[in-house]
């Protein structure tokens, strides 16, 4: 291991990968990994912990990314579930389309999909920026936390459902919100922040104008019973 | 005005169905509109460990001697597949309580108790603090559905990994933490607003089923290197399949918690009607092992009412590699201490049934996080004590081990017990006392 042609999945294992880039070896000053034939296995680049560049040539399984922090990660392809999973920092993205549960109860970071995404999207987020080019499931930003939602798309059913601080963002239409979720008044700060995201993203045909905000009620924060059936 | 009850009137008949207690549970639903939430575990009597007797030596079995001879209580959890498997002294541990459901001098005297008599404890609902952290020589960090407060800095510090997927009290339930709860500490833990009512998700946000796990558990083990072990925490539901999936999902070691088995709030219904009696969940869960040829590869602990040192020889006999402990803990360190009697009468309860932990005015400082309540635990103190508590219970088991003959606590068996009913019998299957009668034996499908 150790020889960079080695991030290759047709000559070497998940664990001699992902060890190789969980422990870089900064003397010799490299800081950009491409691997190679991913074919769908699971977990790649999971805990990583340095500031490096890996491009990914190829679709990926489950939790690609998991947990990570300060790595930029490309994906030239999909990616499975638990794309980014409770991701602390860095960046993810994915050139394809993203499964369920993508950026998962990440804390912060950036995720950008320039596909669609499944359901539960930033379910449970605590902090990480999600931009979706395209559009996403249902229970998208379920119980979300905190941290920055953007769709370009459309949403499936029930938005935002029993969502706390986070802040979703939509340039489309959702087909239902969910519990607590409404719409809010974009303010001039909202503006800055979708413009950042914009940007970050890349995304020049849609104006920041365009979009909604969702974001909490916040009538569910404390328990009444009137509000029972909501729960 | 005189009695005029007459001579040969019936005396009032309280009902069984509508006793006391039901009846004012009826009253305050009407009057509050809410359920009942409450902390700790099953408090109807269930078939439990106290149905069970240890045979002891006689003339075809020989004792050993009660201080002489030795009579081994390590355990080693995580053999399976982890390159640093955990090693305790003893075969009991501290189960997982949050931080946010207990305030931090009580984690750490967990921590100080656990280390001093050579065990573990685990983290919770709410992440790794640093007073366990700092005192725990041994922690297994929990990875549940909430995800609060997980990160890979604290994973990577971790002794072990345990994923908890039910609990006894709740099986199918996720936690719950009252706005009262959420101080400032802890809603930056969790990354909630101060004072939001907090109910964590039942299900994990990015996997559901056996197989998701599979990959949930390869996923944890690349973050950590393969170094430490992996537990899966299973509610006693249906032991038998949830021990063998969660065997066939990689597990190092199945926590398995009974309904007795206690937790910081949830709703009193499901606590009392939901799961089954740690008793019944333990051949089932040790069968699946067996059947999978993992029995002793795969560890397995028992939870749920565990309570001294006879309670942990007969789960052990029963085929477990160690117990837990949650409820007796928060005990020893001084939860529902007659001391504070006073005091838990002025919030409407009384020693020894104080369970509105979720309320956060525990009278002993331990399920709160009022400062100013929160100083009355002396962590130094309370943890000398738990370690006083599991190594009086830790010499019980002994001497139970040493009249049954056995040198190793592991080395008891169902055959060195009977039952004192038929229900614990069947469950146990172990024959009813004065008996060869083992209730539900000629059954071939036994599997629950
Ligand atoms: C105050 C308290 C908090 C708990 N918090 C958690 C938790 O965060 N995660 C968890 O898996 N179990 C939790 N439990 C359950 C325990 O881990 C354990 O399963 C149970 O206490 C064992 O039963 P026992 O109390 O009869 O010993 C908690 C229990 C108590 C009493």
């Amino acid at each position: 291991m150790g020889k960079l042609e080695n991030l290759d999945f047709k000559k070497n294992s998940l664990r001699n990968i992902n060890n190789f880039l969980q422990n870089i070896d900064f003397k010799k000053n490299l800081r950009e990994f491409v691997i190679r034939n991913p074919s769908g296995n699971h977990a790649i680049c999971a805990g990583l912990k340095e500031d490096i560049s890996v491009n990914i040539k190829g679709h990926v399984g489950y939790y690609c990314g998991g947990m990570n922090q300060n790595a930029n990660i490309t994906i030239e392809g999909n990616a499975g579930t638990g794309l980014g999973e409770n991701m602390m920092s860095g960046l993810i993205h994915v050139k394809g389309n993203v499964s369920q549960s993508a950026g998962a109860t990440a804390h912060g970071g950036t995720i950008i999909v320039d596909g669609n995404a499944s359901s539960r999207c930033g379910i449970s987020m605590k902090g990480v920026d999600i931009i979706i080019k395209g559009s996403v499931g249902h229970m998208s930003a379920f119980m979300a936390q905190s941290g920055t939602l953007l769709i370009c798309g459309d949403a499936g059913e029930a938005l935002g459902d029993s969502i706390y601080e986070t802040v979703i963002y939509i340039a489309g239409t959702p087909k239902s919100l969910g519990a607590d979720c409404v719409e809010k008044k974009i303010t001039k700060k909202d503006l800055i922040k979708i413009d950042e995201l914009l940007n970050i993203g890349k995304i020049k045909k849609i104006k920041s104008s365009k979009f909604k905000k969702y974001g909490s009620a916040r009538k569910l924060y404390n328990f009444k019973i009137d509000n029972v059936s909501e729960y | 005005m005189k009695n005029k009850r007459q001579k040969n009137s019936t005396k009032p008949r309280q009902s069984w169905t509508f006793d006391e207690y039901t009846n004012s549970e009826i009253r305050r639903a009407a009057e509050t509109g809410i359920y009942d939430i409450r902390g700790g575990g099953s408090k109807r009597k269930l078939p439990h460990f106290d149905d069970l007797l240890f045979l002891g030596a006689s003339m075809s079995r020989y004792p050993l001697e009660g201080y002489r001879e030795k009579c081994s209580t390590d355990v080693i959890l995580g053999t399976r597949y982890a390159k640093k498997p955990i090693e305790l002294k003893i075969p009991i541990t501290i189960a997982g309580m949050s931080f946010g459901a207990l305030s931090g001098p009580a984690k750490e005297a967990l921590g100080r108790g656990a280390s001093i008599a050579g065990t573990s404890t685990t983290t919770g609902d709410g992440g790794m603090t640093k007073e366990e952290r700092g005192q725990s020589k041994t922690l297994v960090y929990q990875l549940l559905p909430s995800r609060y407060g997980m990160n890979p800095d604290d994973l990577r510090k971790a002794d072990a990994i345990e994923v908890v997927i039910g609990q006894g009290a709740k099986p199918g339930g996720g936690g719950m933490l009252l706005g009262q709860k959420i101080s400032d500490r802890v809603a930056e833990m969790r990354t909630l607003p101060k004072g939001v009512d907090q109910r964590s998700a039942c299900r994990h946000p990015d996997w559901t089923g056996p197989d998701d796990l599979a990959i949930k558990i390869t996923e944890l083990r690349e973050i950590t290197q393969w170094k430490v072990p992996i537990f899966v925490k299973i509610a006693g539901a249906r032991p038998y399949y949830d021990t063998a999936l969660a065997v066939k999902a990689g597990a190092d070691v199945v926590v398995l918690d009974g309904m007795q088995g206690g937790t910081a709030a949830t709703q009193e219904v499901f606590i009392e009607n939901v799961g089954q009696p740690t008793l019944a969940c333990i051949r089932p869960a040790v069968d699946a092992l067996q059947d999978l040829n993992v029995h002793r590869e795969v560890q397995l602990i028992i939870s749920g009412g565990i309570r001294n040192g006879a309670d942990v020889s007969k789960a052990l006999a029963l085929g477990a590699d160690a117990v837990s402990i949650g409820s007796a803990a928060m005990i020893a360190i001084g939860d529902n201490d007659p001391k504070w009697e006073k005091e838990y009468n002025r919030i409407g309860s009384t020693a020894g049934a104080y369970d509105d932990w979720h309320e956060g005015n525990d009278p002993a400082g331990i399920s709160t996080q009022d400062p100013k309540l929160m100083k009355r635990l002396d962590p130094k103190k309370a943890g000398k004590k738990l370690s006083n508590y599991l190594k009086v219970m830790t010499l019980e088991a002994q001497t139970i081990a040493r009249a049954c003959g056995k040198n190793d606590l592991h080395n008891l068996e169902p055959e060195d017990l009977c039952a004192l009913t038929v229900e614990a019998a069947a469950m146990a299957r172990v024959p009813l006392a004065g008996t060869n009668w083992i209730p539900g034996s000629d059954q071939k499908n036994n599997l629950t």
